[in-house]
């Protein structure tokens, strides 16, 4: 697997009635925001025969309607975006970012494997805590399941591997390691990732629009809650009165 | 009151609620699930005077039976897995009227050429809560249909108010029947990683049989065949989007065909995405059917897509010798041939006079409704 960003964006045929534009054949900051920047520039476009979009790590998936538009017609509209948006190739991080902040509640019965971790990597819990809650997190896409963030960034420090034996159940909100990854388990299932904590932010609500807290694109950030405070969040979350704090300023 | 329903007497293995999908949330992770063989449930939907994004009971395989537990217009279209009432067979693809109290079960596909998948369409919908603008069922991720599982004995699924009434023995127009077979050929899209794959391989992939594994499901038909390599091994690409009748060929250089519950996003690489209009078949192949691979461009694919659903806007049923020539919620208007005799009865409502009117052939006849029968 290689690394980086294409020279140019390729157009990709993805069956009769969706189109690739595809930037690189990595996983980095420079091609993501690049994927984030022309799914802004479609959605400014209003093109009603854009049905839905689909971001991911190096790539847009453009979904069309075939009653209204054609491949032809797709891919020279896709092709002026792309042209008239000029590839922010350095000073990136200058662009503004909206970090979603949520709170975790370290170790103990939350993240049962936190002290295996801190073994792993030679340093204290507490060291762990600050070095997963010190960083804020790019969430490449959401896949796999429902509110699923796969997030870019972790320190190599905590890099652990997964357990040898997964879990048959991990609880929902669930924030775990695995290798140089970290996540959260959006609803209960069953899992392999090192647990550190757990978030009483609902990750997936189909009752809210949009029903995942934070977007594609942006970034999060793990905030050290007690049990105390989690239980109080967790009894807002179940009252429909919390929202999750949003900040949005430069990396 | 009560709410006019099916009561589920047995799910079978698998019996789950499914429209037309949940799009546009994919970028969250949501797949859009619905119906596996969209073209059964589009036709059974408009046969029985829904709109075509209905939601219908996908049955799998049979096993399954239900009960009315008020009078309805159904029809039965997809795989032909024997269905009956009360024991007697019924046709697919054709309005059939229930009473209160009448079973309808699914029994076994009728022979290997019978699909998977049968629809259980009623007049009004199955009107269970939409989640995300649809009630499709996502067992996985727990969304729609009931609670987001799969139905279970005395489950009872509310129908919808009938908004455009249809008479029973009104049938799909033949020519328009599908034909699920034990030897299937898909058209496909290549790309968008076809470049991964050298001319021997995708020779390979083009000019053999697969066979449709057991391990097939609603995210995916597995096959088995020659192997698909990818160049220099590389079947793992970083994870990008995929769309429902995808091919993907992971490590084992077996292909998989994304259904329905497919995920939103996939790391495998992927040789083409099947003609909309021949995934239906793939979604009805049973393990050990055959699947052959033909190319076709994105356009001619498009073309096809496109003529299929004029068909559907523009479709006139084979109507029974009985027709409905009006309906509102006073009136109702039908022409009916009975022995050979033509019949015109028109039916108020006695909203006004307090009693109910039927003329039949202009003359006059008051009707006793009787409560409860």
């Amino acid at each position: 697997m290689t690394t980086g960003t294409h020279p140019e964006p390729r157009i990709l045929i993805c069956g009769e009635d969706a189109l690739v534009v595809e930037f690189g054949n990595g996983i980095d900051p420079v091609t993501n925001d690049r994927v984030y920047e022309l799914a802004a520039a479609v959605e400014a476009a209003g093109n009603t025969s854009v049905v839905e979009l689909i971001p991911t790590y190096r790539s847009l998936l453009v979904h069309y309607n075939i009653e209204m538009s054609s491949i032809d017609d797709m891919t020279g509209f896709l092709n002026d975006l792309v042209a008239s948006s000029t590839p922010s190739t350095d000073d990136h991080d200058n662009s503004p970012r909206r970090i979603y902040e949520l709170p975790v509640a370290y170790g103990g019965a939350h993240g049962e494997d936190l002290n295996d971790v801190a073994d792993h990597s030679g340093i204290t819990a507490d060291e762990v805590i600050a070095i997963h809650s010190g960083t804020d997190y790019r969430v490449y896409m959401l896949g796999f399941a429902p509110g699923f963030p796969y997030l870019g960034g972790m320190d190599e420090r905590i890099a652990t591997p997964r357990l040898a034996s997964p879990r048959v159940r991990v609880p929902a909100g669930s924030v775990g390691i695995a290798d140089t990854q970290t996540g959260v388990y959006p609803m209960a299932s069953p899992g392999g990732w090192r647990l550190i904590g757990n978030t009483p932010v609902s990750l997936f609500d189909p009752d809210a629009d949009p029903p995942v807290p934070f977007l594609p694109g942006s970034f999060i950030r793990f905030v050290p809650v007690s049990s105390e405070e989690a239980e109080r969040i967790a009894n807002q979350v179940a009252d429909g009165t919390y929202r999750v704090h949003m900040t949005e300023g430069g990396g | 009151m009560t709410v006019d329903a099916l009561r589920v007497v047995s799910p079978g293995p698998l019996s789950t609620i499914q429209d037309l999908g949940r799009p546009g949330y994919q970028r969250f992770g949501v797949s859009v699930s619905g119906a596996a063989d969209r073209y059964a449930l589009r036709l059974g939907n408009l046969l029985v005077g829904n709109d075509q994004r209905g939601a219908a009971i996908e049955v799998t395989i049979g096993g399954a039976e239900f009960e009315f537990t008020s009078p309805a217009i159904f029809a039965i279209t997809g795989a032909d897995l024997s269905p009956t009432l009360n024991g007697a067979p019924i046709a697919l693809w054709e309005t059939v009227s229930a009473a209160v109290g009448d079973r309808l079960s699914l029994m076994s596909p009728a022979g290997p050429d019978s699909g998977l998948r049968a629809y259980v369409n009623v007049s009004g919908g199955f009107d269970t809560p939409p989640v995300l603008g649809s009630r499709s069922t996502h067992v996985g991720a727990r969304l729609g249909g009931i609670q987001g599982r799969a139905l279970e004995a005395d489950d009872e699924i509310p129908i919808g108010p009938v908004t455009n009434p249809v008479l029973p023995g009104r049938r799909v127009p033949r020519d328009l029947l599908p034909h699920y077979g034990g030897d299937i050929v898909a058209r496909v899209v290549p790309g968008p990683q076809d470049d991964l794959f050298d001319s021997d391989a995708t020779a390979t992939f083009y000019d053999s049989a697969y066979t449709v594994s057991d391990k097939s499901d609603r995210m995916g038909c597995r096959l088995e065949g020659p192997e698909v390599p990818a160049i220099d091994g590389a079947h793992d690409i970083v994870s990008d989007g995929v769309l429902s009748g995808a091919i993907q060929i992971p490590g084992d250089s077996q292909p998989i065909i994304l259904l329905a519950d497919r995920q939103t996003t996939g790391g495998y690489a992927k040789i083409g995405v099947i003609a909309s209009v021949d995934l239906a078949l793939v979604a009805q192949a049973s393990p050990g059917a055959t699947v052959r691979f033909e190319r076709i461009s994105a356009e001619d694919a498009a073309a096809l897509a496109r003529d299929r659903m004029a068909t559907l806007r523009d479709i006139s049923f084979d109507e029974p010798a009985s027709r409905i020539i009006h309906a509102d919620e006073l009136r109702r208007e039908y022409d009916l041939q009975i022995d050979g005799a033509d019949y015109r009865v028109e039916i108020t409502s006695g909203v006004n006079s307090g009693h109910t009117t039927a003329r039949v052939n202009g003359i006059e006849y008051v009707v006793h409704i009787h409560p409860g029968e």
